[in-house]
């Protein structure tokens, strides 16, 4: 074998030494690691506290504090770590009226997934505000979808109505041309970037018609929880 | 090159790195960072001082360690303490900013398998003293910092018509996508090589000329 033959050439270390320097550099490393994880982790904590409150208070105008609740079969409850369900923000006013409620939502855009965070007012039982979390997309082109002012008009009072029997929206959501918008409840398309407004259309109905059906028997809990 | 019986620190051990061996521009090393993250000036510089952090790092503990580490397992012990110090970056960014950190996406993790830095660790400390080393990782990184640069700021100020997030020209400026795009990259790494190529064949004609004449 090629193996011994190298060995005969080099001066053989002995195994012991080899696994004593591996394991010694092993342990350095994860010393390193855990030190500046546990370092580092109450600053990436407030950061991320930081990035989520800016979100909900941008997708739920007006709200000036915001609660967070986790949705499952078993109803509504308080965000606790380890609970599984779905999460949502439920945003309230200076005197804890409720204002709406914040929610994630996701699709595959045209460079990769399109996070975003969408605002939800029950009052006027449509969307109020979307703030892109991650993505992706073309600069320039796709990533208008952040800042382009037309196309973030198109989410000040999307209309997100339930049907009669509360099993889904009266109309999906859906990304149209651009310029071609004419219902509340299409959105109108970036010229230049189709495939990432679809996107966003696409992961609104989605999350739009799978959350709200369940959430809005629940709304009173949330109105409850502010006061 | 220095042997290795040459410990003196001088100024060549320094500035190897940031114009005769300059690791973008002259070895072509690392492009994938270099083409991917240097469409805005910000996030260049923030890569290049990472990935200088890590070489000046990684360059001082494989140093520190050259006498241990057996010559089998050399590259094994070189990545491992190379994937330490990109972890610990990796935190310290998440820390500092997330914006910075979702702009700068995979390409933080992937410092890991950026070959100026193994190459450094292979080529300089485990042949140098850990000084001597940290005075060179330092220089190559501040090389590496400053080619990003200067893609960084030629690309944001021609795609984005800003530098540093600044905007330079006003609403009436037309921005020229193509330049943060991948393309873009390429075109003004291109550019930036002629450049580079022109002003060293500049410098290295009277030398010729003198050698000529004696």
């Amino acid at each position: 074998m090629n193996t011994e033959s190298a060995q005969v050439q080099q001066p053989s270390t002995p195994a012991s030494h080899i696994i004593a320097v591996l394991t010694g550099i092993a342990m350095i490393s994860g010393f390193l690691v855990v030190l500046t994880s546990q370092l580092t982790a109450p600053f990436i904590a407030e950061n991320q506290r930081i990035a989520i409150e800016a979100a909900v208070t941008r997708v739920i105008p007006g709200s000036v504090s915001h609660k967070e609740f986790i949705l499952s079969d078993d109803g509504l409850k308080p965000a606790e770590k380890g609970a599984e369900g779905q999460r949502i923000y439920a945003g309230y006013d200076a005197s804890g009226k409720l204002l709406g409620v914040a929610a994630k939502a996701a699709a595959q855009g045209y460079g990769g997934m399109i996070y975003l965070l969408y605002g939800y007012d029950p009052a006027c039982e449509c969307i109020r505000g979307i703030k892109v979390l991650k993505m992706a997309e073309t600069p320039g082109l796709g990533d208008k979808i952040i800042k382009d002012p037309d196309f973030q008009a198109n989410f000040d009072r999307l209309d997100a109505r339930l049907d009669p029997s509360h099993m889904a929206l009266l109309h999906p959501i859906v990304t149209v041309k651009h310029g071609s918008k004419k219902e509340a409840w299409e959105v109108d398309a970036i010229s230049g970037a189709t495939i990432s407004s679809k996107a966003v259309g696409k992961a609104l109905n989605r999350s739009a018609q799978s959350l709200l059906p369940r959430l809005l028997p629940l709304i009173g809990e949330l109105e409850v929880a502010g006061k | 090159m220095s042997r290795r019986t040459d410990n003196r620190i001088t100024w060549e051990t320094f500035s190897e790195g940031l114009w005769k061996e300059n690791p973008v521009f002259v070895m072509l090393l690392g492009m994938c960072p270099v083409l991917a993250v240097t469409n805005s000036a910000i996030n260049a510089l923030a890569m290049g001082l990472a990935t200088t952090f890590v070489l000046v790092a990684s360059g001082a503990l494989v140093s520190l360690l050259r006498s241990f580490i057996p010559k089998q397992v050399r590259i094994a012990t070189y990545i491992v303490i190379i994937a330490t110090f990109v972890t610990m970056v990796d935190y310290v960014i998440q820390a500092i900013s997330l914006d910075l950190y979702n702009a700068l996406g995979a390409f933080i993790q992937l410092i890991v398998v950026n070959c100026i830095i193994l190459g450094r660790a292979e080529a300089y400390a485990s042949k140098h003293r850990p000084l001597k080393s940290i005075v060179n990782a330092l220089g190559m990184g501040t090389g590496f910092t400053f080619a990003l640069l200067c893609l960084g700021v030629v690309r944001e100020v021609l795609g984005s018509g800003s530098l540093f997030g600044i905007s330079l020209f006003g609403d009436h400026f037309q921005p020229w996508v193509v330049m943060v795009l991948p393309a873009g990259g390429f075109i003004v790494l291109g550019a930036w090589l002629l450049l580079f190529d022109w002003l060293k064949q500049r410098q290295a004609l009277p030398q010729e000329e003198k050698a000529h004449a004696g």
